[in-house]
């Protein structure tokens, strides 16, 4: 930590948010809004003096509660910066100076109320996002009286508990009346592994904190009596098996089986619970002095504005989604962009710093090269066919498309803030505007192919790239199946499906269409499926006025880990398909070419 | 000129993943069949060295100009034949994929026959593609030297320290008023029952 703050070459910004980005691989723009300390950081010697005299207690984030702070404070000890903070919420001289005691106290003078926040603009060619997670409340499952009973305590506040530093001084008491507990219980999973009550995943790290910890209170009070109740002891990582088996060298007792509930014995604050041993098969009674829950991790509930910002994804879980599981495991899939840590998934701290090792490594490769090479398929304009309606500029989510309708000013398109999905060559009326790479005249061939022989047969699903498509081919790794009538047609983008392409599909004799893409807020071209919306909703009014049923056209959002639901979704569009007779294909046959013939009259 | 389209269509086992599931034998014969598609090969593994040396051989004695490679996702190999091509001569997007792994053989390897015709469907309409790709340049940007770390826990730590190690301007943002995100909040830490901070 202390390196991070004097290294030449690292611009530490704390109480700093990121406010905004733009700008592409190589070459981002970000905007950093540095909040006022109203402490001036490199003045601040961190004496303590300022503290003294500030009458403001306050909850103590650090110490998750179990201690106070003032309303200037170090958030600890081996703070980095090692300077003192102001939480101007908290302070008594908020909006006019009434207290100023820690002012007049402070002989370095570097307290400053008129400080105000300031916003950095910072120019970077890649990013790394290691934003970490929350930790689990238990406070939604009361089952284990956490918000009752005061000896119900989180494994994170056992940490703060039985550290040094920590408001006890590293002696082990329990909360509710300082008294050292001799029977401690663990439970173990709680918040995690369940899809009833909290959530679903294995949280990763919380059966080796409870081994660690058992270890630690078992050094420094070796009478106490532990029992851990667990559904599996998850000891994979190296070393892992050695420290669980020292525990249970040490004493500590693990029992198979979560309790249901606990009560509490108010005189005296003792805890009872009853478990079903699955191991001896029997019920067990335990009374016990203090309960330890051994909470889960969970995506961090203020990640959204990150997420956005930098068009990541997220996975069903709520943890950011790599870009490959395997392949690109570190990469987001916004490029340049690089996941580390918790921010991904719920990982020990060794995990952790190998995953922001290898995200420095990746981040290195671009950084370290002079030029980097874009990706071809993005957007070109044909001038002479424009004409400046600027819908096209509309539909861009990258604002990178400029036109003029007053000035008649053919559209432009700025080629290295193009991400290429394809939204205005959709959108486009007079074909004016195309996608390199993934054309109009492409699509069509491959629509025609794919509906050249047995049209009745066959199921048209237009996938974007980055969720169903990606979803497809999960349900493929996955091994699920799903009727083979369904003929994929990948698009970067739901976005590139351009009406005309629906169109064609049921003039060919296709008996249904399925547009998909990324869930709505996760689009992986910022906002640009909304067009999809609108264009779906444009069709739909289409083929009702056409006398076509427009059910026949679906519209689903999956994500790139939802293969299950892929394959559920096709195997209800085959439903649907096999409803379609060769009646109604023929008459929407006519139908669609009689309105083309209106159109040419 | 307009050049003659001449397309050579790589038919791959994948080991059993594909050759267990589907016959790739008639999607070879029916490939050949197809418009501009001048020949088709079976391969047991074409992403490996033989596989992609074989695309070598045919592009340079067929003067194939489009490439399609039956086998899995783009999303997994496109980046190879892409590499492959291009070290033959050929632009890299006159390459397509036609997915016959994850999209067919893996989700019917119950029904050898409907996967065998929907893997010919997938080639029929990856060849109608192929005929219309063109050759495409990647433009070059300048890369601003410098990365942006958001969060300063054990991750954003260690990232930042072995980036600005590197010789790299680093910025780190952090939300709160210290860096040591969770992990400082730590007693000792497992496997080595060491110190947090």
């Amino acid at each position: 930590m202390k390196d991070v703050g004097r290294h030449p070459r690292i611009k530490l910004m704390t109480l700093s948010e990121v406010e905004d980005v733009s700008g592409y691989v190589g070459n981002f723009n970000v905007k950093v809004r540095r909040k006022a300390r109203y402490v001036r950081e490199a003045d601040c010697t961190a004496c303590g003096e300022c503290a003294t005299v500030c009458p403001v207690n306050k909850y103590n984030e650090y110490e998750v509660g179990l201690a106070t702070r003032n309303a200037i404070y170090i958030p600890f000890p081996q703070s980095i910066p090692s300077s003192y903070v102001i939480n101007m919420a908290d302070c008594l001289s908020k909006d006019v100076i009434t207290c100023n005691k820690c002012v007049e106290k402070c002989q370095k003078r570097c307290i400053d109320f008129d400080m105000r926040d300031e916003i950095v603009e910072l120019k970077v060619g890649a990013v790394v996002v290691a934003t970490g997670m929350d930790v689990y409340d238990p406070t939604r499952l009361d089952e284990y009286g956490y918000t009752r009973f005061q000896n119900v305590v989180t494994s994170l506040e056992l940490e703060r508990l039985i550290n040094a530093g920590g408001p006890t001084g590293g002696h082990l008491v329990r909360p509710g009346d300082t008294k050292a507990p001799k029977r401690i219980g663990f439970i173990q999973c709680v918040g995690s592994r369940s899809h009833n009550r909290g959530n679903p995943y294995c949280s990763n790290i919380c059966c080796m904190v409870t081994i660690k910890n058992s270890l630690l209170i078992k050094e420094h009070y070796p009478d106490t009596e532990i029992t851990v109740f667990y559904i599996d002891i998850r000891a994979f990582g190296k070393g892992f098996e050695d420290l669980y088996e020292r525990s249970k060298r040490e004493g500590v007792r693990y029992v198979r089986g979560l309790p249901e509930h606990i009560e509490e014995d108010p005189s005296t604050g003792s805890l009872r619970l009853k478990v079903e041993n699955t191991t001896a098969g029997c019920i067990e009674e335990h009374e016990l002095d203090m309960v330890v829950l051994a909470v889960g991790l969970e995506a961090r509930k203020d990640g959204d504005k990150i997420r956005h910002l930098l068009s990541l994804s997220q996975t069903s879980d709520g943890f950011l989604a790599e870009s490959h599981p395997k392949l690109m495991p570190v990469d987001a899939p916004t490029r340049g962009v690089f996941l580390a840590g918790c921010v991904e998934s719920p990982k020990d701290i060794k995990d952790s710093v190998t995953q922001a090792s290898a995200a420095a490594a990746r981040a290195g490769v671009i950084l370290s090269s002079d030029k980097i090479k874009l990706d071809a398929a993005i957007a070109v304009v044909d001038k002479e066919k424009c004409t400046f309606c600027e819908l096209c500029v509309q539909v861009c989510p990258y604002s990178a498309i400029s036109a003029s309708k007053q000035n008649k000013i053919a559209a432009h398109v700025t080629e290295a803030m193009c991400a290429g999905c394809g939204s205005c060559a959709a959108e486009c009326a007079f074909g004016a505007i195309s996608l390199r790479h993934f054309e109009d005249a492409q699509y069509m061939a491959q629509i025609e192919a794919a509906l050249a022989e047995n049209p009745q047969d066959t199921a048209i699903v237009f996938a974007c790239n980055w969720c169903s498509y990606a979803a497809a081919d999960l349900t493929g790794t996955s091994r699920l199946q799903y009727p083979p009538n369904i003929r994929i047609i990948r698009t970067m983008c739901s976005a590139r499906v351009n009406e005309k392409f629906v169109m064609q599909a049921f003039k060919l004799g296709a008996p249904v269409v399925l547009v998909s893409g990324c869930h709505l807020a996760d689009c992986h071209y910022m906002a640009a499926n909304r067009s999809t919306v609108k264009r779906m909703d444009r069709l739909w009014s289409r083929l009702e006025r056409l006398g076509i049923r427009p059910e026949r056209l679906q519209l689903e959002w999956m994500s790139a880990a939802e293969g299950q639901k892929f394959a559920r979704v096709m195997a209800e569009l085959d439903e649907r398909r096999s409803k379609v007779t060769p009646e109604e294909i023929e008459q929407t046959r006519k139908a669609l070419e009689a309105a083309d013939k209106k159109k040419v009259a | 000129m307009a050049d003659e389209i001449r397309i050579g269509v790589f038919v791959c086992e994948c080991g059993l993943n594909i050759a267990g599931f589907l016959d790739c034998g008639e999607v070879r014969r029916y490939a050949e069949g197809l418009e501009n598609v001048v020949v088709s090969t079976v391969n047991r593994y074409t992403c490996a060295d033989p596989g992609q040396q074989e695309i070598k051989k045919k592009i340079r004695e067929l003067n194939l100009n489009r490439v399609v490679v039956a086998s899995c996702s783009p999303r997994l190999h496109e980046p190879t034949f892409r590499t492959c091509v291009a070290e033959e001569g050929l632009n890299p997007y006159l390459v397509d994929m036609a997915n016959i792994r994850e999209q067919c053989s893996w989700v019917h390897s119950t029904d050898r026959k409907a996967a065998t015709e929907k893997a010919k469907d997938i080639v029929r309409i990856a060849v109608a593609r192929a005929r219309l790709l063109k050759p495409q340049k990647e433009n070059e940007i300048p890369v601003t030297d410098a990365v942006l770390v958001i969060g300063g826990g054990i991750a954003g730590i260690q990232a930042s320290l072995d980036l600005a190690n590197a010789e790299h301007m680093v910025y780190l943002v952090e939300k709160q008023p210290s860096i040591g995100g969770v992990m400082a909040q730590l007693d000792k830490t497992f496997p080595t029952m060491d110190c947090s901070i």
